[in-house]
């Protein structure tokens, strides 16, 4: 596929999708985070030199429609389930970045009769700390430069000329920040059930956690890779809560190492 | 013509210019509750000899701030239900797609209009932006969730027979039967603020009092959207109890002493707009469209004067406030003439919410502003005086 084309828009499950299509082979299904695709282009492009990589706008997020009744990650996790099966993927490695490793997370815990690979990168959606504090940083009670600063450890990969930018691109901005609030207000960014259906996900996992987070600290990240059995857990050196934005070369590499073994399943034989 | 007194129940002391926002975050270690108390005290005294004197009363609501430390409307209400005679109770309002019980808010104006025999004037509101992020749920779908809530409290207060069910998209309850029931029949007026044409438009549709705030000399495009969908849906024109507008007062029998009132006054319209960045524009408040154009750039909140001057409602100068019709600032002539002004221009108007009390304003200040408005302001107002010019 011409690497220059722009992503294209899909009916799945009866809404249409914005869908960025690249490469061939082995099919890979990337899960952009709440801020949007924009700052994973790089990342898709490497994971596209090995392998077939699927990366739609969620549905609410960027120029994708919002179901009528879609107000949940649950719900989006079977929009997700739909998808998979409407594109006829099997033997697929699922990549999800902090909203959509949450995103990730729970279809994986639905079942991964299609699945191989589980990765999460920075991934949230789980509850592991005290009732009284929230794990995550609470985007919408920081200010944008604040948590800008610490989402990253340097922020100009993400940073934009608002002034400049085309009225379709800050469309897509505030699509991306509504729709994080929709499914992510409360419970702040996570299924208060998710962790208790997390010993359901039967295929390998790895976590890669950029090392200076300042959005999901390490030991949320530690805590969340210890309730999925089996699961590896990597540090990404020189990233805050993106990794594969960061750092998107070491990312791919981890990424595609681990999905090149011989794909195997754990426990379910079905 | 009614007037009602209106004030914001604030914790002025708590101010402090190093505060960055006096909303969410203020630490209430700022309130010292002995002081507090004094106010609450003083504040339900004026609305008390408000009532005595021929005015109405206003109560409002908001959370986790100093400008208005009332986040309870149902407290003062219950109190003034009992001791006060006359007066309407309005509050205006409660933030029903931020809370999240209807049927509770039913139960508790239900109570609140048996006590008072009747006198409760039942405000419903979106609320401010900064109220979100205190909310459980978030801004999206916002309006879906308030005009919900809305149906099942009028359905809660108006079902005499027995209990139902409700099974809506927001709300879910078994066996919902409030008591008392209600003492005005079949439930008490219903206020809804306003601001945009399609939120208008629905307010008018259920023929409600239109609600509008320090909207100025712009008060009358919102009153002409009102009766425009009152004339689309063939129905005669709306009376001016339809209406109401809040508006600050600084009165006094001298120029000086007002001019001096409305310094006093101005404080909280400078403070009420510290809101730290992140609370100022809650995702799924305001349309995708909006939202997109506050990223590029700030918008700020404002109004025209009748030149179509733009008056910024947070910094302007007094003069132009007063101009811009946020401000009633004089003698009691000079407030009576602006008024008189101000309800011709926007073609008639019912009902006039006063902030008569405002930031570090004193009790005894507020007392004779309250005294010359219901003595030397409020009979004026209610004269027939050129029908002809109210028509228009």
């Amino acid at each position: 596929m011409d690497s220059a084309e722009g992503p294209v828009t899909e009916k799945i499950a009866g809404a249409n999708v914005e869908i960025l299509r690249r490469g061939k082979g082995r099919p890979v299904l990337f899960l952009h985070p709440h801020i949007g695709i924009h700052g994973s282009e790089r990342f898709i492009e490497l994971l596209a030199r090995e392998a077939q990589v699927i990366a739609p706008s969620h549905p609410g997020f960027g120029h994708s429609e919002l179901p009528k009744g879609m107000s949940s990650v649950d719900d989006m996790s079977y929009f997700y389930l739909d998808l998979i099966e409407e594109l006829g993927l099997r033997d697929l490695v699922v990549v999800g970045a902090s909203f959509g490793g949450w995103i990730a997370a729970e279809i994986a815990s639905k079942t991964c009769e299609r699945l191989s690979r589980l990765v999460l990168l920075g991934a949230v959606g789980a509850k592991f700390g005290e009732r009284d504090k929230s794990d995550l940083l609470d985007i919408f009670a920081t200010p944008r430069s604040r948590w800008e600063e610490l989402s990253f450890r340097d922020p100009a990969v993400w940073l934009r000329d608002y002034e400049s930018l085309p009225e379709e691109e800050l469309t897509a901005m505030a699509r991306n920040r509504e729709a994080t609030a929709l499914f992510a207000w409360n419970p702040y960014m996570y299924n208060p059930k998710l962790k208790a259906r997390l010993h359901r996900i039967r295929v390998p996992a790895l976590f890669l956690w950029g090392a200076h987070d300042g959005f999901a600290p390490l030991s949320y990240g530690r805590s969340f890779c210890a309730a999925v059995p089996g699961a590896k857990f990597e540090e990404i050196a020189e990233a805050g809560h993106f990794p594969h934005m960061e750092q998107p070369e070491a990312v791919a590499r981890h990424v595609i190492g681990f999905a090149s073994d011989r794909p195997r399943r754990r426990g379910d034989t079905r | 013509m009614r007037i009602y007194h209106f004030s914001e129940q604030p914790c002025p002391d708590a101010w402090a210019p190093e505060h960055k926002s006096l909303r969410v975050i203020l630490p209430s270690r700022n309130c010292d509750p002995r002081v507090m108390a004094e106010n609450y005290h003083h504040r339900l005294d004026e609305w008390m000899l408000a009532d005595e004197l021929g005015l109405d009363i206003m109560i409002n609501e908001h959370h986790a701030t100093a400008t208005c430390c009332c986040p309870v409307a149902a407290v003062p209400l219950a109190i003034l239900a009992r001791q006060t005679q006359r007066a309407r109770l309005l509050t205006l309002g409660y933030p029903i797609a931020n809370r999240l019980d209807p049927v509770r808010v039913a139960e508790e104006f239900a109570m609140i209009d048996v006590i008072s025999r009747g006198r409760l004037e039942m405000g419903l509101v979106r609320g401010v932006p900064y109220e979100v992020p205190l909310s459980v749920r978030s801004a999206v779908g916002q309006m879906d969730r308030f005009w919900e809530a809305h149906d099942l409290i009028i359905k809660a207060m108006t079902s005499i027979d027995g209990p139902f069910d409700w099974q809506g998209e927001h709300f879910q309850y078994r066996n919902v039967n409030v008591w008392p029931r209600v003492y005005q029949q079949p439930h008490p007026p219903v206020w809804i603020t306003g601001r945009s044409p399609q939120n208008i438009r629905e307010i008018a549709e259920r023929g409600y009092v239109l609600g509008t705030f320090l909207s100025g000399f712009q008060t009358k495009d919102l009153f002409d959207h009102y009766r425009k969908a009152c004339a689309d849906l063939g129905r005669p024109a709306p009376a001016p109890d339809r209406f109401s507008y809040l508006g600050i007062v600084a009165i006094a029998q001298d120029r000086k002493e007002a001019m001096r009132r409305a310094e006093v006054m101005v404080g909280y319209l400078r403070s009420s707009g510290r809101v730290a960045e992140p609370f100022a524009t809650p995702p799924g408040y305001f349309s995708v469209k909006d939202a997109a154009r506050m990223i590029k750039a700030r918008g700020k909140r404002g109004t025209t004067t009748r030149e179509g001057k733009f008056v910024d409602t947070h910094h302007g100068a007094i003069e132009d406030l007063v101009k811009a019709g946020i401000m009633f600032v004089g003698t009691p002539d000079d407030v009576y003439g602006q008024l008189a002004e101000f309800v011709d221009n926007v073609g008639g108007l019912g009902h006039f919410l006063m902030m008569g009390h405002a930031g570090h304003m004193t009790h005894a200040e507020a007392v004779d502003q309250i005294t010359l408005v219901a003595k030397e302001v409020l009979p004026r107002l209610q004269k027939p005086r050129a029908a002809s010019k109210q028509a228009a």
